[in-house]
């Protein structure tokens, strides 16, 4: 199927490291989390972290994304030293975050929630563009943004970052309690985002799920990044998987 | 009969001033989560800038009407850039602490150098005399300040809830983070929140002037009034806080026609039955 293209904005080009983060630990309040996470991605990748539950996933997301109070160590992007840098500041770069609680505002209805995160550069995906990715959004435009269903929660926390013309998404769990056939058509956004040149990092416990859009794999455990491998790697550490994530 | 008209305008006059100022405690809560005690004290302070700029530089009240709020409003900024937003993420008190603390020595220089008795202001040529209405007389003045507040407060209103700014000012309500790391300077809307809410206390001042005279104390004797209509209405809830001001200060006319002993006491009963039933307010959200 010829599909029009989605973004317009050139990507920075495949293969170079866009973010690098090296040493980082972080802090909620008097609690250390993070105890020294080592990662890349690369434009144009899926990169994918993986663990248990409070291994600290979510927390070097949010670390990237300036929204945890005490972080140090260093986190690189585009090149430039964002270790430092206030969470507006990184969104203007051109860094967008999708949280795992969806983070849809009740006191907004769709179309303000939608609206709601400022263009960060040209090229973001256009209102038809977003809606014909997610047609459900069109349809509840005017309800409040807490009454969608959890699927379409989930799309509208997606569909707001893609309209910023940011290039570099950040997913927490999009999939968590959704339904399969949901689930398969967030699938589908992210590999055609992928397909456009997006670089997408990812966190999921849905091993599965991650296994179809990933090009490679970070596991974190106890606040430290302890293995990774290629997509390609896969079923030759499938017995270790097992071991790190106990399932 | 006359007279019960009459007390119904004082209540709806006295309901202008409670709506404007609790509608500027509503926003300054939803966004700082600050019980702003200083609010009467920049009430006052509107109403001085008036009379300032009346007598130091001739500058007339419908400019004052625009002036007064915005050097409230930047006055206002700076107490929240040097001092409040220190205290973000502390629990309620130390606002409060702050902010009653901040009152008392505003309000303490301006009777310093002031005293406590009022000085006059007078009312602007056009808006002086009245109309008979046949069953009352009406001051021109009063059903300017009746209607101008409710024009400023369905617009403030509107400006919430109905505009892409709005938008931000709810959602940074709501989710703070979150707001900011979509790319929006979330402190700097937290300033002009608060320049805006003090802003709105001040316009309330310059109004008040011309009725009530220019006094130091005057927003101490307002403000506690107020803190009994935000929590009628609900903390933080934009129309709660409008439709509460005006429905108390009738309320409280009413009462000073039949039956004016208590018109003093009617608001903090009312306070106290609204606690028992509904403690978030009449129309407030669960914090």
């Amino acid at each position: 199927m010829a599909e029009a293209k989605l973004a317009e904005a050139p990507a920075t080009e495949a293969g170079i490291e866009v973010l690098s983060v090296k040493d980082l630990q972080a802090w909620y309040g008097e609690s250390h989390i993070l105890h020294g996470i080592n990662f890349s991605v690369k434009a144009g990748e899926v990169v994918t972290l993986l663990g248990r539950n409070g291994a600290g996933k979510t927390t070097t997301l949010k670390s990237v994304m300036g929204i945890i109070g005490k972080r140090t160590g260093s986190i690189r992007f585009d090149n430039q030293e964002i270790i430092r840098t206030t969470s507006d500041r990184i969104a203007r770069m051109g860094i967008a975050f999708c949280p795992e609680e969806r983070g849809i505002f009740s006191s907004l209805d769709v179309r303000e929630n939608l609206l709601l995160p400022p263009v960060v550069r040209a090229g973001g995906l256009s209102l038809d563009q977003i809606f014909t990715l997610f047609p459900n959004l069109k349809e509840r435009l005017s309800s409040q943004g807490t009454k969608l269903s959890g699927g379409e929660q989930q799309m509208l926390a997606i569909a707001r970052i893609l309209r910023t013309g940011a290039r570099f998404l950040m997913l927490d769990e999009p999939t968590e309690g959704l339904a399969p056939v949901i689930i398969q058509q967030i699938g589908h956004t992210i590999a055609r985002l992928k397909s456009e040149g997006f670089t997408i990092l990812l966190v999921e416990q849905n091993f599965r799920f991650a296994s179809t859009v990933a090009d490679r794999y970070y596991i974190v455990e106890h606040g430290k990044v302890i293995d990774g491998f290629a997509n390609s790697e896969l079923s030759a550490n499938m017995d270790k998987l097992h071991t790190y994530l106990g399932v | 009969m006359q007279a019960l008209y009459a007390q119904l305008l004082v209540g709806l006059i006295n309901g202008s001033f409670y709506a404007l100022l609790s509608l500027g405690l509503a926003v300054i809560f939803g966004m700082l989560n600050i019980i702003n005690f200083a609010h009467g004290a920049l009430y006052m302070m509107g109403a001085f800038v008036a009379y300032f700029l009346l007598n130091l530089g001739g500058i007339n009240y419908w400019w004052a009407l625009l002036i007064a709020p915005v050097i409230v409003g930047i006055f206002g900024m700076i107490l929240e850039r040097t001092m409040l937003q220190w205290l973000a993420g502390l629990d309620h008190l130390y606002g409060l602490l702050l902010t009653f603390g901040l009152a008392l020595i505003i309000q303490g220089v301006f009777q310093n150098y002031f005293g406590s008795s009022g000085l006059p202001y007078s009312i602007p040529d056009v808006l002086k005399g009245g109309m008979n209405l046949g069953f009352m007389y009406l001051p021109i003045y009063r059903a300017w300040v009746v209607i101008f507040s409710l024009i400023v407060c369905i617009g403030t209103w509107y400006l919430i809830e109905r505009t892409r700014l709005g938008a931000y000012l709810r959602a940074a309500t709501e989710n703070p983070t979150l707001v900011r790391a979509f790319g929006i300077n979330v402190p700097r809307m937290i300033t002009l929140t608060y320049g805006l809410g003090v802003g709105l206390a001040a316009l309330a001042g310059v109004l008040s002037a011309p009725i009530n005279q220019v006094r130091p104390l005057m927003g101490e004797n307002v403000i506690i009034v107020v803190f009994a209509v935000v929590v009628i209405g609900g903390m933080g809830s934009i129309m709660g806080s409008i439709i509460t001001g005006f429905a108390l200060g009738v309320i409280e006319g009413l009462t000073k026609y039949f039956y004016p002993e208590a018109s003093n006491t009617v608001v903090f009963v009312l306070m106290v039955l609204v606690l028992l039933v509904k403690p978030t307010g009449l129309t407030g959200r669960a914090a």
